[in-house]
């Protein structure tokens, strides 16, 4: 009888999907409009955009709707949705000193050029439920946009500018306090993990795409391992910032910089304070992690430029005490995608039976084999039952 | 609504067994200085590794008389001192002060203040890490052990592999030190100038980790030795021509931060303790 099941799939699996998505709407709510989650679920988007690696909002609040708001599943449906895309052509290489701020944030200097700029942040906010968000009506649309009108007002008098500002990166760098960013082969086409398999050692532009596109909270936990005590990292944010990116490619015919369009993003780079010893005749720097995600997408950048920066100072062997799981390039990069993991680990639902048949034939000749073993105990009764006799 | 909402919390926040757990536990950590003390750690309206040790016992021993000062990195202006003293003010309605001196309570992040802290003062002190040991051995477990055993070898061998390796006790801040000759103490991330200020002290010391659920305390008059080698000798990050650009002062923490002018800016160093700063130069200004 257990056979039924596995036969006749197809019949069930068209059932399983309707009843899917007459599960969405069973509730008799309005259905959700594409506008309304790109709008108001904003790192709902973001995230199915950075971990599906396809910049796309009003696709991503497609994906993140008949997701019903599952991240890795969003992300999942951007993902398989990217793969059937044709690659028209590589952009020119993207610079965060080209971003127009909305937010820049430095933990190593109080003061740095351009100044600190707060922007829209919720680390400072009291975590305590708003019952007002639960009868808001449309009048609250209009409010805001009031609200928002007065504060870019108030913003724009206090810091006299807003745009790009000089990175602090730039300046550390310049006062030799952190490493020089690593030459890399030039080659024309960046490497694309895509295109081809990630193997190791792998360059560093093959682990910062694979932590790009990684799961938000396997980074983290790898990074939070890293610096709770599991590792060696001691991060200072050199700098955080958020805001929107032109990109450029160059004319097929002229090779003149065109831009295409812009991107919301996040970035960041951490100081470590493990000294560099790459160059062992050069004075000892900080070494720097970098970390880069679509949206705003702060714990992502974070996470990736710890794990950057671990990974790159477990490759000079410039780490001490203990390294952790987190130190190892292959267990975090082969490990952190959450389209493979949830892959890999959802797939013990599929069928198992034949495996587990023979599983069960090799548990059978271990019963035998404990069953014929002659214990102590069981010749002592042998013993005593022979001496009865 | 925001009133409304605060009627519904106590003074304080913190419910009233949970004010006396954190006390109990306040008072086992003075009676064994340096000691680990685990302690429940509630879930607070502010993020985990955000304060929410420093802020527990704040919110625990801090009475309506008390006047209260909060700093991060040395200074009250700071976002995160911000957001804990709005938070603590608004539970509690305390009177709260930026001038070290005139407060009886004060909840740190990194710095210990410049001007000495007397025995009528409590200084609340936010730790990440907690245990010491958590770089040779993260494990909480085999550390418990260690720290009862006063087993410190490994962290000997980790500070020795440090001298060899970049000619230095490789350790900035949270510098690790001996209790009482007993226990191996984290420091908190309070840089090397502020470790000799925790050694027979007036002040009462409390250290509060909120993600890591351990309560520690230095009391008064305690022994307290940073770890260092008889040819590797603990120092600070005191350098001899060193001075604030806008006080002056020279026996202090400084650090370095951006001042935009006329041709752009430049980068100086000034008195990471703001409110002591502040308090210099208007002395200076009252004598002209």
């Amino acid at each position: 009888m257990g056979y039924v099941a596995v036969r006749g799939g197809s019949e069930a699996v068209a059932r399983a999907e309707e009843l899917v998505a007459c599960l969405r709407l069973l509730g008799g709510s309005t259905p959700l409009q594409l506008p309304q989650i790109r709008d108001q679920l904003r790192h709902a988007v973001s995230r199915a955009m950075h971990e599906g690696a396809l910049y796309a909002p009003l696709l991503a609040a497609l994906a993140v709707k008949q997701a019903e708001g599952d991240s890795i599943e969003a992300a999942f449906l951007l993902r398989a949705y990217r793969t059937t895309l044709p690659r028209v052509i590589a952009s020119l290489p993207v610079s965060g000193r080209d971003m127009l701020c909305l937010r820049r944030i430095s933990a190593s200097f109080k003061d740095i050029p351009g100044g600190q700029i707060l922007g829209p942040a919720t680390d400072y906010l009291i975590r305590l439920l708003q019952p007002t968000l639960a009868d808001e009506d449309v009048a609250a649309v209009a409010q805001a946009a009031e609200q928002y009108a007065r504060l870019v007002e108030m913003g724009g008098r206090r810091s006299g500018e807003w745009g790009c500002f000089p990175k602090v990166a730039d300046y550390m760098r310049q006062e030799k306090m952190i490493v020089d960013i690593p030459a890399e082969p030039v080659s024309s086409d960046p490497f694309d993990i895509t295109r081809e398999p990630l193997t190791f050692p792998c360059p560093r532009s093959a682990r910062l795409q694979a932590m790009a596109q990684a799961d938000t909270s396997s980074l983290m936990s790898f990074a939070y391992s890293s610096v709770r005590g599991y590792g060696d990292a001691h991060p200072t944010l050199v700098e955080l910032r958020y805001g929107y990116l032109p990109v450029q490619v160059a004319h097929p015919l002229t090779g003149e910089a065109i831009t295409i369009g812009e991107i919301e993003a996040t970035e960041a780079e951490v100081a470590s304070k493990a000294h560099s010893v790459v160059n062992s005749n050069e004075p000892p720097r900080f070494n720097v992690g970098y970390g880069f995600a679509f949206g705003q997408s702060e714990l992502k950048v974070m996470s990736m430029a710890i794990l950057d920066s671990v990974l790159t100072q477990a490759r000079a062997g410039s780490l001490s005490g203990e390294s952790g799981p987190a130190a190892d390039e292959e267990f975090v990069l082969l490990h952190c995608d959450g389209i493979e993991a949830s892959g890999f680990v959802a797939h013990y639902k599929l069928p198992h039976y034949v495996t587990f048949e023979a599983d069960l034939r090799v548990l059978d000749r271990a019963r035998d084999h404990v069953a014929q073993r002659p214990t102590r105990l069981g010749q002592l009764v042998d013993q005593a039952l022979e001496e009865q006799v | 609504m925001s009133e409304k909402i605060d009627q519904l919390y106590n003074f304080a926040l913190l419910d009233e067994d949970a004010k006396r757990e954190i006390r109990r536990k306040l008072l086992k950590a003075v009676a064994l200085p340096g000691h680990l003390v685990p302690f429940a750690s509630r879930d607070l309206p502010i993020a985990r590794g955000w304060g929410t040790g420093g802020l527990q016992i704040t919110l625990a021993i801090i009475t309506p008389d008390d006047t209260l000062k909060v700093i991060d990195q040395g200074d009250d202006e700071s976002v995160n001192a911000v957001n804990l003293r709005r938070l603590i003010g608004r539970t509690t309605g305390v009177a709260t002060t930026t001038d070290t001196a005139s407060a009886s309570l004060i909840q740190t992040r990194h710095r210990i203040p410049e001007e000495p802290l007397r025995a009528d003062q409590i200084l609340v002190l936010q730790v990440p890490m907690a245990d010491p040991l958590r770089w040779v051995e993260p494990n909480l477990e085999r550390a418990t052990a260690m720290h009862s055993e006063s087993d410190y070898g490994k962290m000997w061998v980790y500070m020795y592999e440090s001298v060899v390796r970049a000619g230095d006790l490789r350790i900035a801040s949270q510098y690790p030190v001996m209790v009482n000759r007993r226990y191996l103490m984290d420091t908190t991330p309070i840089p090397r100038w502020d470790v000799p200020k925790l050694h027979m002290a007036e002040t009462l010391y409390l250290f509060g980790a909120g993600r890591e659920k351990r309560i520690y305390a230095v009391p008064p008059y305690t022994l307290v030795e940073p770890l260092q080698f008889e040819d590797y000798p603990f120092r600070t990050e005191y350098q001899p021509d060193q001075r604030c650009a806008r006080c002056g002062a020279e026996q202090v923490f400084l650090t370095t931060h951006f001042v935009p002018d006329a041709s752009g800016g430049r980068w100086v160093s000034t008195c990471s303790d703001a409110a002591y700063c502040a308090k210099r130069l208007a002395e200076a200004e009252a004598l002209l």
